[in-house]
């Protein structure tokens, strides 16, 4: 058997602390992510640091309107939050629209974050994975990569970030607090995960040492909401498209449009230019439409993931759809 | 053997036992986690056996690197070519009833012909030393240019399928070719079915232990008598030095028919350490190791003529195989017998492909023939602007023309009517696309339901014990479908000692040798034996209560019946147990083994079924979810409602993932891609329509005394028809290749 220490720890600056210490150490809190992965052989920490004790696991409304989560709340306490069902329901409906009961009561936000991408060869040790093993190929573009992204995509890796709960904040808008050795910091939520360029092994901009400790989401920005997630079958299926839209109407024009993607890119993606395209525009279906063309419009296919380009551009118009039906309610 | 009667003018007896809705016997057993499943087995002593391999698909195995391996912690050895024992391959013979999975022993030679090919075993004092060792076992290959794992990329698209004629495969009636040619409408097309993998919840698990020179096996096995016979053959030992035991199956669908090679592997590890050995396969193992539905194509071709009468029908079907064990799927053999066409062509092509030996997958063949036929007669109904299912009833087979035998009873016209009305058909709109649903298309499509009765020999041994209890015993298993309850139903039946006093023991292949739990015949073929157990052991009660002295004294033999428990003769009576313990005899038992007469020369022997699905369509956002399925079934009588609508219920599920989303994939190098229950896309509760079963209750006497026929695969065939045409009626695109996919259905 493969050993390795585990420890218990209760304090934030102890959590930290020994991430710097130890390399080749991880942090658990659901372990729905991790112990999968160690059983699988793909991620083999010698020291994995138990995080669950820390108090990390409220939810807290702040004076400028802002709501700060625990990285250690758990999935379905965030997403049947009255405050998160109210004001956020862009989120609630993406924390449910993921995996199983079961397994939301355990996976944590922080861990929902730092999830490892679903492609099967990265989930192999024995198959070539840039991710994985830099430098030994990507297995996945000249194999089979229906699951893949369009977006975002390099040629070293064209791996999709599979959180639901993420998109959902990129379009509501939040920000990450990381404790680390050197001190607290904050990164806007949508520059935290990185394209995979020719470091697909880099996912994140956490630090050496550095723990997840709350999500920041921004004050309610209101107007209609609305995740949609599009799959094979109905319930405990990764998205192969999914739309997470807030839309503020402007009298019958769009105001302001956040629109961000799952499944279709290599992170959490916000779809700027589709953003762009709707600014004070009619709140039409060919308004949505060209939306979804230009969110589009960069996209690159591969053998198997070209429906993934039409798919997410059906996600985004009837997420707007029904996202501008409830900003008219 | 024991004579029994067949009759198809029989009187319905009045039944007590049989027939009622009996919740599983074994039901709180698996609730409170007293069911010992295969892998529950813990013996003192015992070791882990975990299988290395193969990381390529075709090549060969020219070195392995062992050192570090066998330095790790806990490991006890390794097993591979150069070191395994040196044995002989089972016959392979389904007659002789020692018919394995993969008739290739493990490390037999050093050729890899598919990926996941185990290449070394590793054995250790605990499952995760075994684990972790396995990984540092290094293996050293050359590799083949090519790989096949896709047989469709062999396929022109027109003419002939690929790959070889399986001698003796072809079937057919009268001149399928000339009534083709003078047809006055035709049809040709080709349609598919993906690889399925059987998915089972319980993984396959051996635990393998050797006394002096006798070998237990504890296994999750469909077929404990087959499973004996094999290894007996394999290691040269007499049948009752073998024993495998299999009290609890968690699902086999087939997959567990067949022993496979791991078994070996742990027995052959057993007895070179002297210890006992658990090998339980892990998810992966089990999807590139234990078989599968293997894809097939089909070409289906039909005359006939302007009124749709089936002029001609050609059914063309080819399947994957392995070089490690040959399959033949059979998949248009149905086709013969399905509708009233006197001109019927059926003929089978295999293809070898690199992957482990394919096996049966419920409704082995016929759910994937049926698929392309019923497919085809949609299109064909439409074609002709006709109702698909008046198309049907205008072809309905009143005998078995491929044997020209009578139908033993056919009640397929019953299960069309009574399904159609309950499902509403005659509301369907027959326009592609024209029913609409706020955002949502509706789609209604139907298809018959078919499979063969069958029945085996079968043993039984009964005991009335002095405390009241019933013994049964027979070396068949349940594998979940409730074959503990039934037999215990019939014991009751034939007693009238309550089913709770019933005591009854299967998954023993040292019990009277019972049949395979598969084919949908285990019901028909247990039930007769059982019952004629009885009728052997109350024999022997009548002498007892009739000897001298006896409580029925005097009393003629045939006067005598057993009621509640007791034997009765006029006002006398007495009760069983009673008996035994006035003559101080602990139980008496009978044993009997029955199987089927000439019947199977006079009739033909199937169950029938219709199948209507509502599907919804919404175009907007490229999704497909099936909503409603109606079926009404006839197979004979039903002996226990509960468990058989159980299966029809599970055989529809299973039919659902066939048509929407189970497919085994293989990447382009011969990698399988989805080889785990989060890839492989099965369907789950979420994806449940509304299903309404219905099943018809005409026994079948010719059969067996109860008139019971089998119900566990008739649920499937249809399906994945019903919704492929619900699909055409909901978006006018045909999808010939299944599952239906997104990607299809955008790009059709
Ligand atoms: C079968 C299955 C289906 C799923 N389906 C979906 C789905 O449909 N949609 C979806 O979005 N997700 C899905 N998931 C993923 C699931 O959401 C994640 O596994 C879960 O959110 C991870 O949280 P966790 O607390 O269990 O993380 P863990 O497994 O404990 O940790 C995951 C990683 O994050 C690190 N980590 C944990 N906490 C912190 C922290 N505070 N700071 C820094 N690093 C940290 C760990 O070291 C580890 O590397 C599925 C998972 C499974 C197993
Ligand atoms: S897509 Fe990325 S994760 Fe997948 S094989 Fe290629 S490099 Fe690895």
């Amino acid at each position: 058997m493969r050993q390795f220490e585990l420890e218990s720890v209760e304090a934030i600056d102890q959590a930290v602390r020994h991430r710097r210490v130890h390399d080749g150490q991880a942090f658990i809190a659901g372990g729905t992510t991790l112990l999968d992965l160690v059983k699988l052989d793909v991620m083999q920490p010698e020291k994995v640091v138990d995080v669950t004790r820390l108090p990390l696991k409220r939810i807290e409304l702040l004076d400028d309107g802002r709501l700060k989560i625990g990285a250690l709340v758990s999935n379905t306490e965030l997403a049947k939050h009255e405050i998160v069902m109210r004001d956020y329901p862009v989120i609630s409906e993406a924390l449910l629209s993921g995996a199983s009961t079961g397994l939301r009561n355990m996976a944590s936000t922080g861990g929902n974050v730092m999830q490892r991408t679903r492609c099967p060869y990265f989930r192999d040790p024995d198959m070539p994975c840039n991710k994985r093993e830099p430098g030994t190929g990507c297995s996945a573009i000249d194999g089979i990569n229906r699951n893949h992204a369009v977006l975002g995509t390099s040629e070293q890796c064209i791996a999709t970030h599979p959180s639901d709960m993420c998109v959902g904040m990129v379009a509501a808008g939040a920000t990450l607090v990381l404790e680390g050795p050197d001190g607290q910091r904050e990164v806007a939520f949508e520059d935290y995960h990185l394209l995979p360029g020719d470091t697909p092994e880099r996912e994140h901009d956490l630090k050496p040492g550095e723990l997840i400790t709350h999500v920041i989401l921004d004050a309610p920005r209101g107007g209609g909401q609305h995740y949609l997630k599009l799959r094979d079958r109905a319930s405990y299926e990764f998205a192969l498209a999914s739309c997470a839209a807030v839309v503020n109407l402007d009298g019958d024009n769009i105001g302001e449009a956040r629109l961000a993607l799952g499944g279709v890119a290599t992170k959490p993606w916000r779809a700027d230019a589709a953003e762009a395209a709707l600014k004070g525009q009619p709140a039409t279906q060919e308004s949505f439409e060209r939306a979804a063309e230009a969110a589009f419009s960069d996209a690159v296919a591969y053998s198997h993931n070209g429906f993934k380009i039409t798919l997410g551009k059906q996600a985004i118009v009837r997420a707007l759809r029904d996202a501008t039906a409830r900003a008219r309610a | 053997m024991t004579t029994e009667t067949r009759n198809p003018q029989r009187q319905d007896e009045t039944l007590n036992s049989i027939g009622i809705k009996k919740p599983r016997i074994d039901g709180i057993l698996k609730l409170t986690g007293g069911a010992d499943y295969a892998a529950d087995r813990n013996l003192p002593n015992q070791t882990y056996g975990y299988p290395v391999t193969s990381t390529i698909a075709s090549g060969e195995l020219t070195g392995l690197d062992l050192e570090e391996a066998l330095n790790m912690p806990g490991v006890l050895d390794i097993f591979h070519h150069d070191n395994f024992d040196r044995l002989s391959r089972s016959p392979n013979d389904f007659a002789a009833e020692n018919k394995v999975g993969e008739p290739r022993l493990p490390f037999e030679d050093n050729t890899i012909y598919y990926q996941g090919q185990y290449i070394a075993f590793v054995v250790a004092d605990t499952f995760e030393h075994a684990r972790a060792a396995s990984r540092k076992v290094r293996a050293h290959y050359r590799k083949n240019d090519e790989q096949l794992t896709d047989i469709a990329t062999l396929d022109s698209g027109e003419g002939e399928l690929p790959g070889e004629d399986v001698p003796g495969d072809a079937s057919s009636i009268g001149d399928a070719d000339t009534a083709y040619a003078g047809a006055a409408v035709k049809l040709d097309q080709r349609y598919s079915i993906a690889q399925e993998n059987h998915s089972v919840m319980e993984m396959h698990a051996s635990v393998a232990h050797w006394e002096n020179d006798r070998l237990t096996i504890y296994e999750s096995s469909q077929g404990v008598v087959f499973q004996r016979n094999a290894l007996s053959n394999i290691f040269g030992m007499p049948l009752e030095k073998v024993t495998v035991i299999s009290h609890f199956i968690g699902s086999g669908f087939g997959s567990k028919l067949f022993m496979w090679p791991h078994a070996v592997m742990t027995a052959v590890a057993a007895r070179r350490l002297g210890r006992p050995v658990k090998t339980v396969l892990t998810r992966q193992q089990e999807y590139l190791n234990t078989g599968y539905r293997p894809k097939s194509l089909q070409r289906v071709r039909i005359g006939a003529d302007q009124s749709g009468k089936l002029l001609s029908l050609h059914h063309d079907g080819c399947n994957e195989t392995s070089p490690a064990g040959l399959h033949d799927d059979t998949v248009s053999a149905s086709s013969m017998k399905m509708y009233h066409c006197e001109n019927v062509s059926a003929t089978n092509h295999l293809v070898t492909v690199n992957k482990c030996a394919p096996t049966s997958m419920r409704a082995p063949g016929e759910a994937s023939g049926n698929f392309a036929l019923e497919t085809a007669l949609d299109e064909l109904a439409i074609q002709l602007e006709m109702d698909p299912l008046e198309l049907r009833r205008r072809n309905f087979a009143e005998t078995d023309l491929s044997v020209q035998l009578p139908w033993s009873s056919n009640h397929l016209k019953e299960c069309w009517d009574n399904a159609a009305s309950r499902f509403g058909w005659d509301k369907r709109n027959p326009t592609p696309g024209a029913m609409k649903d706020g955002d949502e298309i509706v789609g209604y499509g139907m298809a018959t339901q078919s499979w063969e009765a069958m029945r085996q020999h079968c043993g039984a041994r009964v005991g009335f014990r002095d405390d009241g209890t019933l013994l049964v015993a027979c070396g068949t298993q349940d594998i979940g479908t409730g074959t503990y309850t039934i037999a215990a139903q019939t014991a009751s039946e034939r007693t009238g000692i309550p089913v709770e006093m019933i005591d009854v023991r299967l998954g023993d292949s040292s019990l009277p040798a019972g049949p395979l739990s598969g084919g949908s015949m285990a019901t028909a073929t247990v039930l007769p034996a059982v019952s004629a157990a009885v009728r052997e052991a109350v024999e022997k009660l009548k002498e007892l209560a009739t000897a001298e002295g006896g409580p029925l004294e005097n009393a003629e033999s045939d006067s005598i019946e057993i009621k509640d428990g007791r034997l009765v003769s006029g006002d006398r009576s007495i009760e069983v147990a009673e008996l035994l313990r006035q003559n101080r005899v602990g139980m008496i038992d009978g044993e009997a083994h029955t199987a089927p007469g000439d019947e199977k020369n006079q009739y033909s022997f199937r169950s029938w079924g219709a199948v209507f699905v509502e599907v919804r369509w919404d175009p907007g956002i490229s999704r497909l979810r099936v909503a409603r399925v109606v079926s009404t079934i006839d197979a004979g009588r039903i002996i226990n409602p509960l468990t058989a609508r159980n299966q029809i219920e599970g055989g529809i599920v299973m039919g659902l993932g066939m048509a929407m989303f189970e497919e085994t994939e293989y990447d382009p190098h011969g990698y399988p891609y989805n080889n785990n229950l989060a890839d492989y896309i099965v369907p789950v509760n979420a994806d449940m329509p509304q299903v309404e079963v219905e099943l018809l209750n005409h026994p079948d006497y010719l059969l067996n005394e109860f008139g019971a026929r089998g119900l566990g695969e008739i649920g499937l065939t249809g399906v994945a028809a019903a919704v492929s045409n619900a699909v055409y009626n909901a978006t006018g695109k045909r999808i010939r290749d299944m599952p239906v996919s997104i990607e299809k259905l955008l790009s059709a």
